[in-house]
């Protein structure tokens, strides 16, 4: 039996951030380290919005001209995750690059397995910003595991000259420098960080909508300074992101006990002992929400998070398990409230938990959405098209 | 046996070989030789704070506590046993980083897993067990899941909608508008060049050496593709 969330809620207003344990800015041996030639410190450029941290420090957020990080899982197995990040960008008119030359963070099968070690995780992490800075554009990473892990993998570079020396020698043979992002961007903060202008955007009403945020471990947990906090949102106790775009967009945002507990994903138990996944998932998380919250909707910002808090359900609900809600990302959130086509722009159809009562709560009618896809997808199988370009989505 | 007896793991759990107490001095140094450990471990007051937020705790006779203490009392022959019985029940989520004395028992988990990898332990051969196609997607494409993992067979716990994917898969992925999604045998289309600036990482950073220790077989294929690789484009490992 879990505490009502209210009594839970009242001991968390009590606490307060002793001031001994706050970490330093780690900006000054950033730019100490670029002063004596160590590497480059890749700058964020106008035009940016700042934004608080967890402990104070004002973090810049790139609105424009950003370098797509993007997410093996997202990209393999819940692409309208990705795609509605573009869709928004494009939306509100700000450019990006979408690279070829990048490579995953591979923190996953790191964590899963660790078959890696530090040398190789920050010359993968360095490539990859090497990769960024060559083309002028700045990375804004999708994933909130790639982004926790760079931010371990910044502090460690920052720590340690030997491990500097051995990325150094490993890039010069690719002909690259050490090349350190200014600040490490996750897709979630710009959401942010556009929070308002994409509710000025909003063609959908979420009045009456309630959502409950799984706020991703490896986002705020792993490195937590450099995470978003906003002392107008859960009076500065959570973090900030998905959350202030919720309540942006007019949807009610309904809190729960278990809300620090991570999703269940355990990156090697997700592939290969999804017993323990699915029973963490089902039983800490979604029953929780159900039970305490009633969600029409779950909102997460991370690749793991979503999978699992999604795919769980299914094994639970033939054991008649308190299941049954959708979940994705508040990118495909936000998309929506700006009018996206529920499956050619947030691609549903690729997730398990039923969406379409959710879709019916918006004023969507998904079946002719889904007649309008099928018939996207036989002018594909007559070769008609041979892709739905970005032009289609928003025909 | 007596009930209670459940509730602790035997002595062979994991069916691993006992060592001689220089070779568990001698992993143990190996986990305190890692750059990071001096940033991991600041003694443990043994408040158990850890294993509150640790959702493996909640699932499996597991503790981060356990492992912070073991370590800070340098208990060589404790460290061993974990090594080979608790440390790939972590879920890596660091839910553990609150620790009120600065610790990161995952971290510490995550160095023990790589010195079990590298010296070939038995639970790590057990922990790579039906994780190896993984492994070879990583290292050799770039992207570490693919589209066209999605068989139903391998995800019979995800639902109908697996199969759903899985049928339409081509088509719906020509149905994805950014041009980089297009692909189904990878997370997203990974230029040549990138994919062998990663070959020449895994080479130089030891990491396709420590697959040797747990998979030779593995171990033998992903070289031979990254040598050919490389060999045609003149570089030399
Ligand atoms: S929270 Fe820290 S000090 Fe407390 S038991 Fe865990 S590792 Fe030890
Ligand atoms: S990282 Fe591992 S030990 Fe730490 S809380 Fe998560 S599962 Fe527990």
């Amino acid at each position: 039996m879990t505490a009502p969330v209210d009594v839970v809620l009242r001991k968390k207003e009590r606490f307060e951030r002793g001031t001994e344990r706050l970490p330093g800015d780690f900006h000054e041996e950033l730019f100490r380290l670029e002063e004596e030639g160590e590497w480059i410190v890749d700058r964020v450029r106008e035009p940016y919005v700042e934004v608080p941290t967890k402990y104070g420090r004002t973090k810049k957020i790139p609105k424009a001209h950003l370098w797509h990080h993007k997410s093996c899982g997202q990209c393999g197995h819940i692409p309208g995750y990705s795609t509605s990040i573009f869709w928004v960008m494009r939306k509100l008119g700000y450019d990006y690059h979408d690279p070829r030359d990048q490579t995953s963070c591979t923190a996953w099968n790191y964590y899963a397995s660790a078959t890696s070690n530090s040398t190789a995780q920050a010359a993968v992490a360095l490539r990859n910003f090497a990769a960024a800075r060559e083309t002028g554009y700045f990375p804004l990473i999708h994933c909130g595991t790639s982004y926790g892990h760079y931010k371990e993998v910044r502090e460690e570079l920052l720590l340690h000259p030997e491990l500097r020396q051995q990325v150094r020698d490993i890039l010069a043979k690719l002909g690259k420098p050490l090349v350190m992002p200014e600040e490490i961007v996750h897709y979630s903060e710009w959401f942010y960080a556009m929070r308002q202008e994409i509710a000025a955007h909003q063609v959908r009403n979420f009045d009456g909508i309630a959502v409950t945020v799984h706020p991703a471990c490896h986002y705020y947990k792993l490195v937590e300074g450099d995470a978003i906090y906003d002392p107008d949102i859960y009076g500065g106790q959570r973090t900030a992101v998905v959350t202030g775009l919720a309540e942006a967009l007019g949807a009610e945002v309904r809190s729960y006990s278990t809300w620090f507990d991570c999703c269940g994903f355990g990156f090697r138990h997700i592939l290969v002992q999804r017993d323990f996944t699915r029973s963490f998932a089902t039983q800490r998380k979604i029953e929780v929400m159900k039970e305490e919250a009633d969600p029409d909707v779950v909102l997460t910002h991370d690749t793991g998070c979503v999978t699992t808090l999604d795919k769980s359900q299914f094994a639970a609900r033939a054991h008649d398990r308190n299941v049954g809600v959708p979940v994705m990302s508040e990118a495909q959130f936000a998309a929506l409230a700006m009018g996206a086509h529920p499956y050619r722009v947030c691609q549903l159809h690729w997730h398990s938990a039923d969406y379409r009562p959710f879709l019916e709560r918006m004023g969507i009618d998904w079946e002719a959405a889904w007649a309008e896809f099928e018939a996207d997808v036989k002018r594909l199988e007559r070769g008609e098209i041979e892709f739905l370009t970005w032009e289609d989505v928003d025909a | 046996m007596a009930e209670t007896s459940a509730l602790y793991k035997s002595d062979d759990v994991a069916g691993y070989p006992e060592v001689a107490h220089d070779v568990k001095a001698r992993l143990f140094d190996e986990v305190k030789a890692d750059l990071r450990f001096p940033d991991y471990l600041y003694g443990c007051y043994e408040c158990g704070i850890c294993v509150a937020a640790c959702p493996s705790a909640r699932f499996y006779d597991f503790s981060p506590r356990r492992i912070a203490q073991a370590i800070a009392r340098e208990d060589v022959a404790l460290v061993y046993q974990q090594m080979e019985e608790d440390i790939w029940e972590c879920s890596q989520c660091f839910s553990c980083v609150r620790c009120p004395r600065g610790n990161n028992p995952g971290g510490l988990i995550t160095i023990m897993r790589e010195v079990a990898i590298n010296n070939g332990l038995a639970s790590a051969r057990e922990a790579l067990e039906g994780y190896s196609r993984i492994i070879y997607k990583i290292m050799s494409t770039g992207t570490q899941v693919s589209p066209d993992m999605l068989q139903p067979d391998a995800f019979p716990d995800w639902g109908p909608e697996v199969k759903d994917v899985s049928d339409n898969l081509a088509l719906w992925r020509r149905a994805l508008p950014p041009e980089t999604l297009h692909t189904t045998s990878t997370g997203w289309d990974v230029a040549e060049r990138t994919l062998i600036e990663l070959y020449v990482i895994w080479l130089e950073s030891g990491v396709l050496e420590m697959i040797r220790e747990v998979d030779e077989g593995l171990h033998a294929i992903l070289e031979e593709i990254m040598q050919d690789r490389l060999e045609e484009e003149g570089i030399e490992p």
